[in-house]
């Protein structure tokens, strides 16, 4: 890549982290994405804020490979990820967690973490044991992190939802990725919980220096925690700069809460 | 080792030592029963495996008479008739032919996944039935005069030699079985029966493992097979036949699906339950057995294996 002036350069890194080029995806005649442009740099902590079916899903979708764009494409670092699957993107680096926790409910809280260490060491081995001493500090460590170290002997069946969460979150973390990407992660917290669950996340994040992006639909969510937003609207950016300017905008708030 | 890791090691050594010392009690008859119960046990493992990732086969029994025709093609064609050699080359059709097919089977899920594991079984079946100057057709194949270590087999010599060997090997496949399962690929296969999305989300190729999985469930029934073969000393094509894939389906579900115990358990339950309900009444024994089915799904769903989980709770408290 060409360098910009020195200046520039500093203030923006000529490679983004995550950077997406005219993505574009309709399902049917609604339209999810349309020539959607965004820049991630290392070490931000990035909201997208949108009401329902405004896309945002549907961009960490794409960005993870699990959907395919109809156009553009989408860069990690400068390398074109476009066409691969979410598993080599997460191999690549870019964890995601999910609106809905994606655990396996037949496991153990702590076999489920192990499965992620084990998966971080790049070890699929057939004889070895997931339970082997190293594993298990570290996945310990990490659910200690998210304050769920008492849980580790419990079934995931029977975890609360709140910890499921947290839970969902962690198993990406546990991968060490440079980009995470979170969906909604305070859905399904109760309001009184909400800002404790993201003091927890956010904690965990900046000390570890991830990149992150995440979607919510929560405004006092996005205003407190992000450190820049992106407002989707029926798949296009409408918005985008320090969250209590934009978040302050009428039009914004219209397209976030408006068709809720 | 914890106390109770102490114990139930020490349980299976005495059970494993109660086996190998059986045949100075038994009669060779039982023995021979045995022999094919712990045998088959390994291709019930295999069901057992796939399980363990929601993957039902009702044709596994391709496998198991693709060891068993390796061995005895190998004896017929080849002249080669050590034992050891002969279970070696089972197990290497096996993991072979799984290889191949596993490259297309493990793309399919639930009854995709079933029934074309059912039709490459019965293509097997067809191509033994009509290529009857290769493979004897419905006759078969005799397997004649094994050896092992050089001795020649026959008569009660073979049926101790295969009995002690057959009871060393499957257990030796059991506590490789059981190590795969403690080990991260056979955890994913659990995590696969749950979430196949967030094990690809975790890097983690779920193809794979299948592919592994499916190999290795390939493997253990072929070597079945390769026992059978040489124990019985004559191979048909039914050993491929889409009833000998439902009768392993139906020992794991009997046994159960929570050790890899419960397949030992399970066989030698049910070629005892066969065997003297066919003496008892010769015409209705499938009967006989579609009833202890029925009870066991109604009563005993996680098999005659999770009798051994109640008696154990019983004596914590």
């Amino acid at each position: 890549m060409e360098p910009d002036g020195v200046g520039f350069a500093a203030e923006r890194p000529v490679t983004a982290l995550l950077e997406t080029v005219g993505l574009t995806r309709f399902f049917g005649s609604v339209r999810a994405a349309e020539d959607l442009n965004m820049r991630v740099e290392p070490g931000e902590v990035v909201g997208i804020i949108g009401s329902n079916g405004s896309g945002k899903t549907t961009f960490l979708n794409l960005a993870t490979g699990y959907l395919k764009p109809e156009r553009g494409r989408i860069l990690l670092e400068g390398r074109d990820t476009t066409a691969l699957l979410p598993r080599d993107i997460t191999r690549l680096g870019v964890a995601r967690s999910f609106q809905i926790p994606q655990l396996y409910l037949g496991m153990t809280v702590l076999e489920t973490m192990l499965l992620s260490v084990a998966a971080r060491a790049g070890h699929v081995g057939v004889w070895g044991p997931l339970k082997r001493p190293g594993w298990a500090d570290e996945g310990l460590q990490v659910l200690a992190q998210f304050g769920l170290d008492p849980h580790a002997g419990r079934a995931v069946r029977e975890l609360p939802e709140g910890s499921r969460k947290l839970l969902d979150i962690a198993l990406a973390v546990a991968l060490r990725p440079r980009l995470l990407l979170m969906d909604e992660p305070t859905a399904g917290v109760s309001t009184e919980d909400k800002f404790e669950v993201m003091d927890t996340l956010l904690g965990v994040i900046s000390g570890s220096g991830i990149t992150t992006i995440f979607v919510e639909h929560d405004m006092d969510v996005v205003q407190r925690y992000s450190q820049r937003v992106m407002v989707f609207d029926q798949g296009l950016v409408i918005a985008e700069g320090e969250p209590a300017a934009v978040l302050a905008d009428p039009e914004v708030r219209r397209a976030v809460l408006g068709h809720v | 080792m914890s106390a109770r890791a102490r114990t139930t090691f020490l349980i299976l050594l005495g059970a494993l030592a109660l086996l190998l010392g059986v045949p100075l009690l038994l009669s060779g008859w039982i023995l021979f029963l045995l022999t094919v119960a712990a045998a088959k046990a390994l291709a019930v493992l295999g069901i057992v495996l796939l399980l363990r990732g929601k993957l039902l086969t009702f044709g596994h029994a391709l496998y198991y008479a693709v060891g068993a025709y390796a061995a005895g093609m190998t004896v017929k064609y080849l002249g080669v008739h050590e034992v050891l050699v002969l279970l070696a080359l089972a197990l290497a059709a096996g993991v072979a032919t799984s290889a191949v097919l596993g490259l297309l089977v493990a793309r399919y899920r639930a009854v995709y996944f079933a029934l074309l594991n059912l039709a490459f079984s019965m293509v097997l079946y067809g191509i033994l039935l009509k290529f009857y100057s290769v493979t004897g057709g419905t006759d078969g194949l005799g397997i004649a005069e094994p050896t092992l270590g050089g001795f020649r087999l026959g008569g009660s010599s073979l049926r101790l030699a295969m009995y002690e060997l057959t009871v060393v090997l499957t257990t030796l496949l059991v506590y490789a079985t059981y190590r795969f399962f403690m080990s991260p690929t056979g955890y994913t296969l659990r995590a696969i029966k749950d979430n196949e999305v967030r094990v690809e989300y975790m890097g983690v190729s779920v193809w794979r493992a299948v592919y592994v999985s499916y190999i290795i469930a390939g493997g253990l029934a072929a070597v079945a097979g390769g026992l059978i073969a040489i124990s019985v000393g004559h191979i048909t094509p039914d050993l491929a036949f889409w009833s000998q894939s439902g009768e392993f389906v139906f020992v794991a579900i009997l046994g159960g699906t929570g050790s890899v115990l419960a397949p030992i358990v399970g066989s030698i339950l049910f070629e005892f339950v066969r065997n003297y309900a066919f003496e008892l009444s010769p015409y209705t024994w499938q009967m006989t057995l579609g009833i202890i089915l029925l009870l066991i799904i109604f009563f005993l769903p996680g098999g005659v294996w999770s009798l051994t989980a109640l008696a154990s709770r019983r004596s914590a408290r």
